[in-house]
């Protein structure tokens, strides 16, 4: 008896797997956010829009090309990568140099541009977008019941974090990465082309967007609103995780998931602020976030 | 040196002039570095020695006037492209880089020729760092630091180097350990344009020395010409 009701055991499970799901959404865009963050030092708003540009190629991708969703899994972080890049090269170029807050303006209005040509096309309403049959289906694990998709969609995520922590810190592209982060210049007068592992680097942040995307489709519908929904939150934790931290915005992401999830269970009033609430507090007493860097 | 002379230059810079944001810092420097010459800007504090290996590796502002390498015309090229033309900086700073291991450092810039160092002579010149592989870059010491900062451009096969002070604040026995690798390169047939406030440094490793004054090269001499007369003339212009 916690806070005067009881609380089953499938209760417990049943939001701490919700919560776990979130967190993996949270994980994977957060992951982009910081990883375009760190190399060009731009708050990237229109990384929710490009989320929901994801769910909604693969959608194509079905119903226009009888693409299934695991081509989807590939084709579409390509597709609205490279459409990111395209971005990176026609205009985010053209404010380097300046202060951050341009390029945060410029991601924001391609954000709205984006959702309102969507909107606009395909209406409010959600798109179903099935589970693939090789992952339906559920299995009981005696305390509750854990569908497939949901266990594939965790446990791909954390390979997908996994992999990208391991690209940007253990390997040879991951320290070129690291350094023309720390001295762009000093790495170019090395004979690396920067500008180009710039583009390169807001592609793959706006792919892993995309990957949400797919990942998201069969779960939540594929609507033009679910960048929107879902990216207040994930800013709450990049700032939470510290700005730019590759393995804060994991860890963060896929905790404070499930801190809400609990938080469901346990005082469900305050689950949709509970996030907030924490970055409240980190901020306060740890102004850099949790795993940031003292600037 | 009279076959040195018939040779083209490694480096020719003419007319070169640099900017910082709206200051105007290069006016015309003039000079060039023969093949296998070990070549050293002198002046005073703020005289440009530092801001014209920037604009010759292509990393100040703004940048105008001719920068001929290897033959080319390298002026319009980004730093990039000059690097892999076979060009290689060690600045005075040494921006060694935190976020990456000794290791990590030792190996980012990616060969532009064949014919660098291997890791074992790298080694046998800075024994430290092979003890050091495993530490972050921000742990050395200043004298680790630039062994490290020289160490790194010397794999990647460019023949010229641009060394930016690199005694400063050292320990005289790792500027005689830095002092012998500058020779030993220059042995090598290594080409190499040397900035340093040390001349009795500049002076054991140097064949011929500009002395730069208020973004221009003043005068320019070589070794043979260091009698008195001109020790004093260098001396006044120094201030030393």
């Amino acid at each position: 008896m916690i806070f005067g009701h009881a609380i089953t055991a499938q209760q417990l499970f049943g939001q701490l797997l919700i919560g776990l799901i979130n967190g993996s959404f949270y994980a994977l865009l957060s992951l982009g956010l910081a990883v375009i963050f760190g190399m060009l030092n731009i708050v990237n708003f229109a990384h929710g829009a490009l989320y929901m540009m994801g769910a909604f190629v693969a959608y194509f991708l079905l119903h226009e090309l009888g693409l299934n969703y695991w081509w989807a899994l590939i084709g579409s972080p390509l597709i609205v990568g490279a459409f990111g890049a395209l971005i990176e090269r026609t205009l985010l170029v053209r404010l380097r140099g300046l202060d951050p807050l341009y390029s945060l303006l410029l991601t924001f209005g391609v954000a709205l541009m984006i959702q309102g040509l969507f909107q606009n096309e395909f209406g409010a309403s959600g798109l179903p977008y099935a589970i693939p049959p090789q992952l339906s289906g559920a299995h009981n694990l005696g305390f509750m019941f854990l569908p497939n998709y949901r266990a594939w969609v965790i446990g791909f995520s954390a390979f997908v974090c996994f992999a990208t922590w391991f690209l940007i810190e253990k390997t040879r592209v991951g320290a070129y990465l690291r350094a023309a982060t720390e001295n762009p210049t000093m790495t170019r007068a090395f004979g690396l082309n920067v500008p180009r592992m710039i583009t390169l680097t807001y592609g793959f942040g706006v792919g892993l967007a995309a990957l949400a995307g797919v990942l998201a489709a069969p779960i939540n519908q594929v609507r033009p609103g679910m960048g929107v929904d879902i990216i207040a939150v994930v800013f709450a934790v990049v700032v939470i995780g510290g700005m730019g931290s590759i393995l804060g915005s994991i860890v963060t992401g896929f905790t404070l998931g499930v801190v809400e999830g609990l938080t469901k269970v346990f005082y469900p009033e305050a689950s949709n602020t509970v996030v907030f609430v924490i970055m409240a507090v980190v901020l306060l007493i740890k102004p850099a976030g949790l795993f940031g860097k003292v600037a | 040196m009279a076959m040195a002379e018939a040779a083209a230059p490694t480096l020719a810079v003419s007319g070169l002039q640099a900017w910082y944001g709206e200051s105007h810092v290069l006016h015309g420097v003039d000079f060039e570095v023969r093949p296998g010459e070990v070549v050293t800007l002198l002046g005073r504090n703020g005289a440009g020695k530092t801001t014209t290996l920037k604009a010759i590796m292509g990393i100040v502002g703004k940048r105008a006037g001719s920068v001929v390498f290897a033959g080319r015309e390298t002026i319009g090229l980004s730093s990039d492209r000059v690097a892999r033309l076979g060009m290689a900086i060690c600045p005075e700073e040494r921006a060694i880089f935190a976020s990456l291991s000794v290791r990590e450092n030792l190996m980012l810039p990616p060969r532009v020729a064949p014919g660098g160092l291997t890791l074992e002579r790298i080694f046998a010149l800075f024994p430290n760092l092979a003890e050091r592989l495993a530490s972050g870059g921000g742990k050395l010491s200043g004298g680790e630091q630039q062994m490290l900062a020289i160490a790194r451009i010397l794999r990647t096969g460019a023949r010229f180097l641009m060394l930016d002070e690199p005694t400063e604040g050292l320990a005289p026995v790792i500027i005689r350990q830095i002092g012998r690798t500058i020779a030993e390169l220059k042995h090598e047939g290594f080409t190499i344009l040397l900035v340093e406030q040390n001349f009795r440094f500049a002076a054991t490793v140097s064949d011929r020395y500009y002395v730069m004054e208020h973004g221009r090269i003043g005068i320019g001499f070589g070794n043979s010409d260091l009698d008195a007369n001109n020790m004093e003339k260098l001396h006044v212009r120094l201030g030393v």
